[in-house]
C-alpha cells in the first residue's frame, strides 16, 4: 500500500482486496452488525470515541450506547466467526486513525437488512467523527456507471429529482407547476412492491428500459411467472434478453454511452458528460427520442429535445444540486461533484462538511440502533451449505454486455468451495455436481477454493444462460429498500449422477468461440 | 500515482535561469516543467506525467552549468539559480545518439515524433551497418546475463523478434521496444499493482517479460490494457488495432476519437473511443483526468465489443 | 498481496535450503514493503547453490514465502550472471577471460575448454530448458575474478547440500582438468605470500601474511581493537573530525572526501542510518580488497564499527562480490567471535553502543558495486542505478540515510583514529594523504598488491613489483581500472597522487596498474574491454545499453577490416559513442566505458599504429 495507508477487508472470501490488506475479517455472511455494534461497543469502552464531534453533531449517543450492551467481543466472536482480538484492533485502527473511510458494496446491501447494514456502519463514523472531512467518509461504491445519477435524476419511487420529497407539498406543487400536470404526492413502487402488485393483479401493464430482470432477480422462476400474467409488457433494450423474450413490444435502444448524448454520476458524485461516438445499428434510436415519440402518441407532444434541453431542466428544477454545472462547465472542467449550487460553484468533494460547523448548523445526525439479525435461511442439515453470489473482474452482471468480448480471464460458472469440503462430499476438482436449495437446482463443475471458508460456497451470476444462479437465491428483501438476499442462502450439492452433456453447455464467450 | 490530493499551501517559487532567460518555476517541479511552462520544446520519451519518473532514455538531456554531466530534464528539480541549456552542441548531440542508438536497434515506426525529431538533430542510422536479422521466436527471453555472442562485424544488433500473440486482446511487439518501462511502471505500484510484467535481463539483453516469459494468461494479467496505453512505441497494441494496421486498414484520417464515461461501474472512467466507419477500434482514457488518469480495468478498455455484436444480432421490434 | 504464481513446487532440498537462507539473515531494520523483499537475493542464491540453478518450483517458493511477485523476482534472478534459470550441471567453473588473465594465456585454456567441454553454458538454445554439455560439469568464461596477481584465475562451483566455492590463480591445462573433475586439491596452486609481507612500512597491510587472520585473540594481541576503544574515548564528533581532518580520499574510484561524507550522514535526523561496505570489487585488475578481506578480515569489522559509530549507523552490511569465497568465510568467521566478545552487537566495549552487521553476497554483477546498484541489490530489486540527487547520504539503502565506503577507506580509519587526522595528513602530499594500495598485474615480475605513500611514481610501482620480466619494453600500462585509462612508457614518471594523475587526464580509479608489455597486441585488449563494458551494463539507459553495442561493434569492424568509410570514421564514431555515453549515461558505467579505449585510441595512437596510419 503506498503512504503508509492500511486496507481492512472484511470479506467472506478471501479476495484479491483481501490479501492486499493490512487485516483481512473473514466474516461469517450476514453477520456485519454484529461486527459493526462490536467494534462500536469497544471503541466506547477505550474510550476512543470523538466526544467532540458527538455532542455537537449527533443526536441519540446515549441511547445507541445502552443499544450495544450485548455486543461483546465475546458475543461478536461467536457470530461472527472472527477472532476477538482481531475485531478489537481493528476497532483500535479504526478509531485511532487520522481519518479513515468505509466503502462498501453489494456485500452489505444484498442483504434483507441492508438498510440496517448501512445504518451500523454510519454509527461507527458519527463515533469517531470519520466523516465530513478530507479523506473520510461513508462510500458505497456503484456497480454501474449511473446508479447514483439514477437516484440522483429520481428514478427512485420517493424522490424528484435532486433527492426532493414527492410527499412534500411545496414540491409537488413546483413540479406540478413547472410540468403544468398535477403530481399525485405519494410514493412509487419499488421493483419489489411491483412485482407484488402485479401477482395481486393491481399491476398490469409494465415499461421495462434496460433491465433484465428475469435473470437478474433472485428466484428466475417465480420471475417470469410473474412477468407473463402481465397484461402488457415493453421492454426498451440495447439486447433481446430474457426479459425482452417475454415482452409484447420491444423497443431497440441505442447504447446510452457510446450511442447518444447525455450525463452519468459517478460513485463520488461526479456528474460527467456521456457524447455519442457512433450510430446506432438498423432500427435502435436514442432513449429521449423514443421517449417524446411515446409522448406524443400519449398525447402530450414536447417536440424534439435535445440531451442538453433535459440537462437544464434537471437544473432548473434542482437548482440547488445542479444549478452551476452547464454542459459547457462539464465539459471543460471534465465533469463536477454535487452539490454544485451555482456557475461559480467549484463542486463538491465531500459531503457533510457542515458537521464540524461551530455551532452546529442543520440538525443533528441520529445514531440509530440497529440489532443484529442472522440470513433468513441458514445451513441446517439438509441444506448444509451457504451460497453467496457475486462476480468477478472481467465479468458484469448477467453477462450480457461483457459477454461480448473474448476476455483471456473469463472462465465458465462454478461453484468454488474450501478444498476441505470438496474432499468432505468426496468430490474432485472439475466435478459436475447439482445444487440445490429451496426454490431450484442447477448443476456446475466444482472449482477448489482455498480463499473460501468452510461452509461456504460462492458462484457468480454471469452465465445465466448456462446456469441459472438465481433458480438458487432467495427472494427475501429487505422492506426498507427492496434489496434481495442475494447473498446467502442454504443449499446442498449432490453428484450427479450420469453427465448429460446438453446440462452444461460449453461457454458462448470463451475465447475463439 | 493516481493524485488526489486535498488543498494544501501553495508552493514557493524558485527562479532560474533557462538559456539566458530568467524565469519562475514552482519548487518541487522539474526543469521539464519549467521548460514546457515557457514554450521550450523537450522531447521525451520514457516520462509521463502520472508515473514516476525513470529518466532511463536520455532524450530529455540539458546541460546544468556546474554539472560534470548532463542532466535528465524529466527528472532533475529546479533549483534557486540554476543555469539551464537546452539546445546546447552537447546536449544536441547526446539526443542525436539516443535517437540514433535507438533507431538503429528498435523499430520506431509506430512512435510518434520520431521522423521529425531525427532530421531535426541529423540522425543517420545507417552508418552502424545494416540490421542484423531477427532473432528466432523466445531467443532474447532467454539471454544470459553477462553473456553475449560476439559482435558480426556486418551487421548491426538489434532487438528485431517476432510478435508475441498469445491472448485475445493485446499484442507485445517487442521488437519496437524501447525499454521505457512505463509499461512496467504502469503494471506495478503507479497504477495496477498486478506486476505480471518486469524488466529481465541485463544491458542490451535487458527485455520485458513475464517470469519465466510464460505467456500472458499464465501470468498474473488482468488486460486492463494500462500498459499500452502508457506504452510511446506501439510496441504493446490492442489486437484490433494490431490487425488492422497489419491488413492496411488503419487509417487515422478517417477516425474519430469520442470522450464518454465507461458503462461497466460506478468508478466513472472517461473512455475515449477511436471509431473508423463507424466502428468503435479502441478505447483509451485521457492522462489528465483526474478520475483515474487515464486507467480502466479490462472491461472498460475492451469490453466495448458487444456494442459492435449488436450490429448483426439486435432486437428488432 | 495478491500473488499469482506458477503450477511448481521445489523439492524438499532446495525448500530446505532456502528456508535456512532466510532464517539465517537477521533483517534488522527493513520495514513495511522491505519486510521480506530483501531476502530475495539471498534466497535465490541459496537455491541455485543447492541444486546448480534456480528451479521454477524453488522460485515459486520463494515468491511466495517473500511475497515477491514472480515477474519481478525474474527480473531480479536473470539480472545476475551467477544465478541461471535453466537447468545446469551442479558442478560449474568459471575461467577468467578477462584482460590480466588475457596476458598471461587465458586464451588457450578458453579454446582448450572449448575444444574438450563443448560450448560454454550460457549457450541456451531458444526457450529450451536443456542441459548443456556434460550433465556433470558446465563452463562458463568470466569477467575479472579479482585474482589477477595470479592470472589465469578460475572459479568453481560445486552445488549440493554444503555448496562449495572456490578461487584458483595460475591455472593451467592440467589445473583446469582437475576442477572441471572436481578433485579441487589438484587444481590448486602454491599459495603466493604478499609480496611486502611483514614490510615495516607497511599500515594497511602490516598484518597480512604475519597475523592469523581466523583469530580475534591475535588481531587483538597486533594492536586490534585499539582504534575502537580510542573512538569510545573521544566520540563520534571527535572521530568525524579526525578523518575529516586526515584528508581521507575515498578509494573505491570516486576519491570523494570520506569526512564529508560522514558527516553529512551523521547529522541527518532520519533514523535509522545504515552503513554499507563496498565489498563488490570487480573492476578489472582489482584485487586489493580481497586481499585484506581475507588476511585481515577483523581489521574491515572494526573499521566498520567505528564508522557507524562515527555517523550513528545502526546497522551495517558488507556487500561483497560474489566470488569471494574464501573472504566471506573470513569475514564470517570475524563477526561471529567478534559478536561473540562483544565487539558487534548490543553495548558495545560497554559503551552503550550498539551496531551489528550481515554480508550480502552479489551473484555476479559488476554494475553491482556503483554505489546506489548496491541499495538495489540489498533491497533485493534489480541492480539499477539510482538517478542523483537524491544522494546516498540522505536516502540510500532502505530509502534511509546511508553511508557507503570501499573495503581500503574504511580500513584507512583505524590508523586515523589511534594517530589522529593530523598525523595522517602529513602522509603522503598535500593533497592525497595516507597510503594507497596498487594492483600491479600483467607483465611485471611479481604481480601482486603493493602499498605505497602517496606521492610514489608509476615507475616506482612497477620497479617495486620487480619490473617488466625478462627485460622487454612496456607497451601500455591500464592505469585504474577498465573505467581507467591506459597510458604510455612515456608516463612513467606520473606521480601516482589524484592530482598528479589529474594533471595527466589520468585516474588512480580503483589502483590498478595493469602492465602489457611489446609482446601484447592491445586491439584484442580493447575489444575485451568493450565486451565487458557491453555484458556489465544494466540495460537501463539508453546510451549504455546501445552505445556499448555500437562501440563494441565499432572494434569489430576495425577488427576485422571491415571499415565503413575508413579508420577515421570509425575513430570519430567511436568517439561520437564515447562523448554520447560520458555525457548522458545514467552512471559511472556508462559514463567510462569508452575511457580506456579512448585513451588507447588518441595517447597511444592506437588505431593509427594498426592501420599503418
Ligand atoms: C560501475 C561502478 C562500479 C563500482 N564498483 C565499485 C566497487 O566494486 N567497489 C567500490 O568500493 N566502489 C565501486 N564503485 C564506486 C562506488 O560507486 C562508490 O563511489 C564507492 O563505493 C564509495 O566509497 P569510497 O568513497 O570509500 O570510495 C563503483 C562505481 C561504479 C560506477
Ligand atoms: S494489461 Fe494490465 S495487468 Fe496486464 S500486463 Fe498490462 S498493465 Fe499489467
Ligand atoms: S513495451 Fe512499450 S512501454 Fe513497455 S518498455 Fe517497451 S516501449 Fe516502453
Ligand atoms: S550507465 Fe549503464 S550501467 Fe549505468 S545506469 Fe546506465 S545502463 Fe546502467
Ligand atoms: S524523458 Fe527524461 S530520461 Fe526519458
Ligand atoms: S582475474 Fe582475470 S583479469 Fe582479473
Amino acid at each position: 500500500m503506498h503512504n503508509g495507508t492500511k486496507i481492512i477487508s472484511v470479506d467472506p472470501r478471501r479476495t484479491s482486496t483481501a490479501q492486499w490488506a493490512h487485516r483481512h475479517l473473514p466474516i461469517r455472511v450476514g453477520t456485519d452488525i454484529a461486527l459493526a455494534n462490536a467494534i462500536a461497543r469497544e471503541i466506547i469502552d477505550a474510550g476512543l470515541v470523538n466526544e467532540t464531534f458527538i455532542a455537537r453533531a449527533t443526536a441519540g449517543y446515549e441511547a445507541y450506547r445502552g443499544s450495544l450492551d450485548r455486543y461483546t467481543l465475546a458475543f461478536a466472536e461467536q457470530e461472527t466467526g472472527l477472532d476477538a482480538g482481531l475485531i478489537r484492533e481493528v476497532a483500535h485502527l479504526y478509531a485511532r486513525a487520522d481519518r479513515a473511510m468505509i466503502c462498501w458494496t453489494l456485500g452489505i446491501t444484498e442483504h434483507h437488512n441492508a438498510v440496517d447494514n448501512v445504518l451500523s456502519l454510519i454509527n461507527l463514523s458519527l463515533l469517531t467523527g470519520h466523516v465530513g472531512r478530507y479523506g473520510s467518509g461513508l462510500n458505497p461504491l456503484r456497480g454501474q456507471n449511473n446508479v447514483q445519477g439514477g437516484g440522483d435524476m429520481g428514478a427512485i419511487p420517493n424522490r424528484f429529482v435532486g433527492f426532493q420529497d414527492i410527499r412534500d407539498p411545496e414540491v409537488c406543487d413546483k413540479f406540478a407547476r413547472a410540468w403544468g400536470v398535477p403530481q399525485k404526492n405519494e410514493y412509487g413502487m419499488t421493483m419489489t412492491q411491483m412485482f407484488e402488485a402485479i401477482e395481486h393483479g393491481d399491476l398490469r401493464s409494465l415499461f421495462v428500459i434496460g433491465e433484465n430482470p428475469v435473470q437478474s432477480e433472485a428466484d428466475q422462476t417465480k420471475t417470469e411467472q410473474i412477468l407473463s400474467s402481465l397484461d402488457h409488457l415493453v421492454v426498451f433494450d440495447i439486447f433481446m434478453t430474457k426479459t425482452a423474450e417475454l415482452a409484447d413490444v420491444v423497443l431497440p435502444s441505442a447504447a446510452g454511452w457510446c450511442e447518444s448524448e447525455g450525463t452519468v454520476t459517478n460513485s463520488e458524485r461526479r456528474v460527467q458528460r456521456i457524447r455519442k461516438a457512433l450510430e446506432p445499428p438498423g432500427e435502435a434510436r436514442d432513449e429521449i427520442a423514443v421517449l417524446c415519440d411515446l409522448a406524443r402518441r400519449l398525447g402530450a407532444d414536447w417536440g424534439d429535445i435535445s440531451a442538453e434541453q433535459v440537462w437544464d431542466e434537471v437544473r432548473e428544477m434542482a437548482p440547488a444540486m445542479f444549478g452551476g454545472m452547464s454542459y459547457a462547465r462539464l465539459e471543460q472542467e471534465k465533469g463536477l461533484r454535487w452539490p454544485c449550487p451555482d456557475e461559480s460553484h467549484p463542486g463538491t468533494m465531500y459531503l457533510h462538511e457542515r458537521l464540524w460547523d461551530n455551532p452546529r448548523t442543520g440538525p443533528p445526525v441520529p445514531f440509530n440502533i440497529v440489532e443484529h439479525e442472522l440470513p433468513i435461511e441458514q445451513a441446517d442439515a439438509e441444506y448444509p451449505f451457504v451460497l453467496t453470489t457475486g462476480r468477478r473482474l472481467a465479468d458484469y452482471n448477467t453477462g450480457v454486455q461483457s459477454g461480448g468480448f473474448a476476455s483471456p480471464l473469463r472462465r465458465s460458472e462454478s461453484v468454488d468451495m474450501h478444498p476441505d469440503d470438496v474432499r468432505r462430499l468426496g468430490f474432485a476438482d472439475g466435478d459436475r455436481v447439482r445444487i440445490s436449495s429451496r426454490r431450484g437446482s442447477v448443476v456446475a463443475p466444482v472449482r477448489i477454493d482455498p480463499t473460501l471458508q468452510r461452509g461456504l460456497v460462492f458462484m457468480t451470476f454471469h452465465f445465466q444462460d448456462d446456469v441459472s444462479v438465481n433458480l438458487l437465491t432467495i427472494d427475501a428483501t429487505d422492506p426498507k429498500a427492496g434489496t434481495a438476499e442475494f447473498k446467502a442462502c442454504a443449499v446442498k450439492l449432490e453428484p450427479v449422477e450420469v453427465v448429460v452433456d446438453h446440462e452444461l453447455p460449453a461457454h458462448a464467450g470463451i475465447a475463439g468461440d | 500515482m493516481i493524485a488526489i490530493l486535498p488543498p494544501t499551501a501553495p508552493a514557493r517559487m524558485v527562479e532560474l535561469e533557462i538559456d539566458g532567460v530568467e524565469v519562475g518555476a514552482l519548487e518541487g517541479s522539474t526543469i521539464l516543467d519549467a521548460c514546457r511552462a515557457n514554450a521550450k520544446q523537450i522531447p521525451t520519451l520514457c516520462f509521463l506525467d502520472t508515473l514516476h519518473p525513470v529518466n532511463v532514455c536520455r532524450i530529455c538531456v540539458v546541460e546544468v552549468e556546474g554539472s560534470r554531466v548532463l542532466v535528465p530534464s524529466c527528472a532533475r528539480k529546479v533549483e534557486p539559480g540554476m543555469k539551464v541549456r537546452t539546445d546546447s552542441e552537447r546536449v544536441r548531440h547526446s539526443r542525436k545518439m539516443v535517437l540514433e542508438f535507438l533507431d538503429s536497434s528498435v523499430d520506431l515506426s509506430t512512435t510518434p515524433d520520431v521522423a521529425d525529431w531525427k532530421t531535426a538533430y541529423g540522425c543517420d542510422s545507417e552508418r552502424y551497418g545494416p540490421p542484423a536479422l531477427p532473432a528466432p521466436a523466445a531467443e532474447r527471453d532467454h539471454a544470459h546475463a553477462g553473456h553475449h555472442e560476439p559482435p558480426d562485424p556486418d551487421h548491426r544488433a538489434t532487438v528485431a523478434q517476432p510478435v508475441k500473440i498469445d491472448n485475445s486482446l493485446y499484442v507485445r511487439a517487442y521488437a519496437k521496444c524501447i525499454l521505457c518501462y512505463k509499461c512496467v511502471e504502469a503494471c506495478g505500484t503507479d497504477f495496477q499493482n498486478s506486476f505480471a510484467i518486469g524488466v529481465a535481463g541485463r544491458g542490451f539483453a535487458a527485455r520485458i517479460s513475464t517470469e519465466f516469459a510464460v505467456e500472458l494468461p499464465q501470468s498474473a494479467c488482468v488486460y486492463c490494457g494500462n500498459c499500452i496505453a502508457v506504452c510511446p512505441t506501439g510496441a504493446l497494441m490492442a489486437k484490433p488495432e494490431w490487425d488492422k494496421r497489419s491488413d492496411g486498414t488503419w487509417d487515422e484520417s478517417r477516425q474519430t476519437q469520442t470522450d464518454t464515461i465507461c458503462p461497466y461501474c460506478g468508478v466513472g472512467c472517461t473512455l475515449t473511443l477511436h471509431v473508423q466507419d463507424n466502428e468503435i477500434l479502441k478505447a483509451t482514457s485521457p492522462f489528465d483526468q483526474t478520475v483515474t488518469s487515464g486507467n480502466l480495468c479490462i472491461k472498460g478498455r475492451f469490453g466495448w465489443q458487444y456494442v459492435q455484436n449488436r450490429r448483426e444480432d439486435e432486437p428488432s421490434a | 498481496m495478491d500473488l499469482k504464481l506458477l503450477n511448481a513446487d521445489p523439492t524438499t532440498e532446495e525448500r530446505a535450503a532456502i528456508d535456512t537462507a532466510i532464517v539465517s539473515l537477521s533483517s534488522v531494520g527493513a520495514d513495511g514493503v522491505f519486510a521480506k523483499r530483501h531476502l530475495l537475493l539471498p534466497a535465490l542464491e541459496a537455491a541455485q547453490g543447492r541444486v546448480g540453478w534456480i528451479s521454477e518450483g524453488a522460485f515459486n517458493y520463494i515468491c511466495e514465502t517473500l511475497q515477491v511477485p514472480p515477474a519481478e523476482a525474474y527480473g531480479v534472478m536473470t539480472f545476475y550472471a551467477l544465478l541461471t534459470a535453466a537447468p545446469r550441471a551442479p558442478r560449474v567453473v568459471h575461467v577468467c577471460e578477462d584482460i590480466a588473465c588475457k596476458a598471461r594465456g587465458s586464451d588457450a585454456l578458453i579454446n582448450e575448454l572449448k575444444r574438450s567441454a563443448g560450448p560454454p553454458a550460457h549457450y541456451v538454445p531458444a526457450a529450451d530448458h536443456v542441459l548443456v554439455g556434460d550433465d556433470d560439469v558446465a563452463w562458463l568464461p568470466s569477467p575479472c575474478l579479482g585474482l589477477c596477481d595470479q592470472a589465469p584465475a578460475a572459479f568453481v562451483q560445486i552445488a549440493g547440500e554444503h555448496p562449495i566455492e572456490e578461487l584458483f590463480g595460475d591455472v593451467t591445462i592440467d589445473r583446469l582438468r582437475a576442477a572441471m573433475g572436481g578433485t579441487l586439491s589438484l587444481a590448486r596452486a602454491p599459495r603466493r605470500r604478499l609480496p611486502q609481507a611483514g614490510g615495516s612500512s607497511l599500515r594497511l597491510l602490516r598484518r597480512v601474511d604475519v597475523v592469523d587472520p581466523t583469530s580475534l585473540d591475535a588481531y587483538r594481541a597486533a594492536g586490534g581493537y585499539e582504534a575502537l576503544r580510542r573512538a569510545f574515548e573521544i566520540g563520534p564528533e571527535a572521530v568525524v573530525r579526525d578523518v575529516t581532518d586526515s584528508k581521507l580520499m575515498g578509494r573505491g574510484g570516486a576519491a570523494f572526501p570520506t569526512g564529508r561524507k560522514w558527516e553529512a550522514v551523521a547529522k541527518q535526523t532520519v533514523r535509522p542510518h545504515y552503513l554499507i561496505c563496498n565489498a563488490d570489487e570487480s573492476e578489472p585488475g582489482t584485487f586489493k580488497d580481497r586481499v585484506i578481506m581475507e588476511n585481515d578480515p577483523f581489521a574491515l569489522i572494526e573499521s566498520m564499527t567505528i564508522a557507524a559509530y562515527a555517523t550513528g549507523c545502526e546497522y551495517g552490511y558488507i556487500y561483497l562480490r560474489g566470488e569471494y569465497p574464501l573472504a566471506n568465510e573470513r569475514l564470517s568467521n570475524a563477526i561471529v567471535r567478534a559478536r561473540a566478545r562483544g565487539l558487534l552487537g548490543a553495548d558495545i566495549m560497554g559503551s552503550g553502543f550498539s551496531f551489528d552487521l550481515e554480508i550480502r553476497k552479489g551473484a555476479g554483477a559488476y554494475i553491482c558495486g556503483e554505489e546506489t546498484a548496491i541499495f538495489n541489490s540489498i533491497e533485493g530489486f534489480r541492480g539499477e542505478p539510482r538517478n542523483k540527487p537524491p544522494f546516498p547520504v540522505q536516502s540510500g539503502v532502505f530509502r534511509k540515510p546511508t553511508a557507503i565506503n570501499n573495503v581500503e577507506t574504511l580500513v584507512n580509519v583505524l590508523d586515523i583514529v589511534r594517530f589522529g587526522g593530523p598525523a595522517f595528513a602529513k602522509i603522503g602530499t598535500d593533497a592525497s594523504t595516507g597510503t594507497k594500495l596498487f594492483c600491479l598485474s600483467g607483465h611485471v615480475a611479481v604481480p601482486g598488491v603493493y602499498e605505497v605513500p602517496f606521492g610514489a611514481t608509476l615507475r616506482d610501482l612497477i620497479d617495486l613489483a620487480g619490473g617488466v620480466p625478462d627485460g622487454r619494453a612496456i607497451r601500455a600500462i591500464l592505469l585504474g581500472g577498465a573505467a581507467g585509462v591506459f597510458v604510455g612508457p612515456q608516463d612513467l614518471d606520473m606521480p601516482l597522487t589524484f592530482e598528479g594523475v589529474r594533471a595527466s587526464q589520468a585516474t588512480l580509479g580503483s589502483g590498478v596498474i595493469m602492465v602489457f608489455d611489446d609482446t601484447v597486441e592491445l586491439l584484442p585488449m580493447l575489444q575485451r574491454i568493450a565486451a565487458f563494458f557491453r555484458d556489465e551494463s544494466c540495460g537501463q539507459c539508453v546510451p549504455c545499453r546501445v552505445g556499448t553495442v555500437r562501440q563494441e561493434e565499432a572494434l569489430a569492424r576495425i577488427a576485422a577490416g571491415k571499415r565503413r568509410g575508413g579508420i577515421a570514421n570509425e575513430i570519430s564514431l567511436l568517439d561520437e559513442i564515447g562523448l554520447a555515453m560520458k555525457d548522458a549515461s545514467i552512471c559511472g558505467l556508462g559514463q567510462t566505458a569508452y575511457s580506456a579505449l579512448e585513451s588507447a585510441i588518441h595517447r597511444l595512437g592506437l588505431l593509427g599504429e594498426q592501420t599503418g596510419r
